[in-house]
């Protein structure tokens, strides 16, 4: 099951950038939240706080407080726990390429010393089907590589790849902007199916897509968060004057 | 206009096969001198190939007959020992610097060495072992005091480090940044990220740099003068002196016997042929290997 994440004052910095200043915002359980706003806003740099990515760059810093469920991830917990449970999909799918598809989902589990060859057949395909992939794949799932896989597939392998760890969050920065318009709708399908049984957050510069998947929606100018509501409130009636613009296309 | 336009069309056609017929006789310039000592080496030393060359030791001087048995067996042993230190050193050295040593005083210092390493003299290579370990009767040192497979194969190892580890590196280097990023986002930590998913995607290519380095010191000569120095009898103990087939060659090359020289030539052939074979079969068994574990 999906958990809550709070955030409170957040700020980070690449050098001596500061890309994101002072974000607050509740993202709820078990619902997809959008995010949007033009190139460079930060909205990028935001999801990567959420699982500690930010800080595998040497010359990040963050402050503040991100609390997932009922723990604090920056006081009480190793980056590497806090990415077993929030998982990533990254902008451009990055299957690993020299392993198998199975290999591919297995990866997370198998590398960190889950040996249960039943089990983890078991974990392969269930994620598999969650991604809705295992159809088009479940015949060469040993003897093919994920790299010999189309974009949108291969896209979908990932999504399997971050659910086989059994995450409670997952982070979409920008899922579908590299893939054409049938893979885009089988992702947007996919996350609408997804967010039963997890925690979405999804970065994304199309704002149909948000308006169609998500029912929570934040707008990010200038590494401030300038706006967050529901999905419709945002794109039918906005608070803020640079959110309508943004939506309208005067800008961005 | 159209005529004009067709002169240009005709022109570019023109600079396009000029081209091309460049590019051919560039890639036969490349070829040629390969296939000439290849072609030229089959031509004297095919004649001197038979069992006896692969199964017997080397006849006394001035009788004919006899093989180079103890110098292929010498050569393994040599490139075995070399192979143990060269490898795993050079990839542990070349995942320092791509992985965890980047933009380090420590890492700058090591390419620093390793690039100076490699363009070290191979007799000075020779000269260095052979104070170390040969001239040397100290207990801390194996196989030390005399001349030894041993020193000679250390000789080879230590000049296979700069090659593994700098191709090693620049592999690395050349995974890109996502795949390395969806290991980290999957919850691995650092050290096993870099071992199963960097190193591994790298693989082909540092698999390759280990075959440029084993090639290259499989027919090094002047290292083994003073290390592992030749045995003309049948020997697989790191303890003794050890023959190696460029050091046989030599050997036999400057002797005054007609016999030795087609020896020599046979020698150089089974050399070429044992460095491509060997190369040819880790490529297989890696390619293979790689295509497995994905399963």
């Amino acid at each position: 099951m999906g958990v809550g994440i709070e955030v409170s004052n957040l700020n980070a910095w690449y050098g001596s950038n500061h890309t994101l200043q002072d974000i607050n915002l509740n993202i709820p359980a078990n619902h997809a939240t959008a995010l949007i706003g033009p190139s460079g806003c930060g909205k990028s740099t935001f999801v990567r706080c959420l699982n500690r990515m930010h800080e595998t760059n040497p010359i990040a810093r963050v402050t503040g407080m991100v609390r997932i469920g009922d723990r604090d991830i920056y006081a009480d917990a190793k980056p590497v726990e806090i990415r077993r449970r929030v998982g990533m999909v990254f902008q451009r799918p990055n299957p690993f390429p020299t392993m198998s598809i199975y290999d591919n989902v297995a990866a997370g589990l198998k590398l960190n010393g889950f040996s249960n060859r039943r089990a983890l057949d078991e974990i392969v395909e269930h994620s598999l089907r969650n991604s809705a992939l295992w159809d088009e794949v479940k015949d060469d799932l040993k003897k093919k590589s994920g790299a010999s896989l189309s974009g949108g597939q291969q896209q979908r392998l990932c999504i399997a790849r971050a659910l086989a760890v059994d995450p409670e969050v997952l982070l979409m920065d920008e899922p579908a902007s590299a893939l054409d318009p049938v893979s885009t709708s089988k992702i947007e399908d996919l996350i609408f199916q997804l967010k039963s049984q997890y925690t979405i957050v999804i970065v994304t510069h199309n704002m149909q897509q948000a308006a169609r998947v998500a029912e929570k929606t934040g707008f990010f100018l200038n590494g401030r968060l300038v706006e967050f509501d529901s999905t419709h409130k945002i794109f039918t009636n906005p608070a803020d004057k640079r959110t309508e613009d943004y939506i309208t296309g005067r800008f961005g | 206009m159209a005529g004009n336009e067709n002169l240009r069309t005709r022109w570019r056609a023109w600079t396009d096969a000029g081209v091309t017929v460049l590019a051919i006789l560039a890639t036969l310039i490349v070829v040629t001198p390969l296939a000439a000592i290849f072609g030229y080496l089959i031509y004297k030393g095919a004649s001197s190939l038979n069992l006896a060359f692969f199964m017997q030791i080397p006849r006394p001087e001035g009788e004919s007959g006899g093989g180079m048995a103890n110098a292929i067996v010498g050569s393994g042993v040599l490139l075995l020992v070399a192979s143990l230190i060269g490898v795993p050193i050079g990839i542990g050295g070349g995942v320092f610097l791509a992985e965890f040593g980047r933009g380090t005083k420590l890492a700058n210092a090591v390419r620093f060495t390793a690039d100076v390493l490699n363009g070290v003299p191979s007799i000075v290579m020779g000269l260095a072992i052979y104070s170390l370990i040969v001239s040397t009767h100290s207990g801390l040192i194996p196989f030390s005091g005399h001349f030894s497979a041993f020193s000679g194969g250390v000789a080879l190892g230590i000049m296979m480090i700069p090659t593994v580890c700098r191709t090693t590196e620049e592999m690395l280097l050349m995974v890109p940044h996502a795949v390395r990023e969806a290991a980290l986002g999957l919850g691995l930590p650092n050290w096993r990220s870099v071992l199963s998913i960097t190193v591994k995607t790298a693989s082909p290519g540092i698999i390759t740099g280990c075959m440029l380095a084993f090639a290259r010191v499989a027919g090094e000569t002047a290292p083994l003068i003073f290390t592992a120095f030749g045995n003309a009898f049948m020997n697989t103990s790191l303890n003794q002196p050890i023959e190696a087939l460029p050091l046989q060659i030599w050997v036999f090359a400057i002797s005054p016997y007609d016999d030795q020289h087609r020896l020599a030539w046979a020698g150089a052939l089974v050399l070429i042929a044992l460095i491509v074979l060997a190369v040819s079969l880790v490529r297989y068994v890696t390619s293979r290997g790689v295509l497995k574990g994905a399963s």
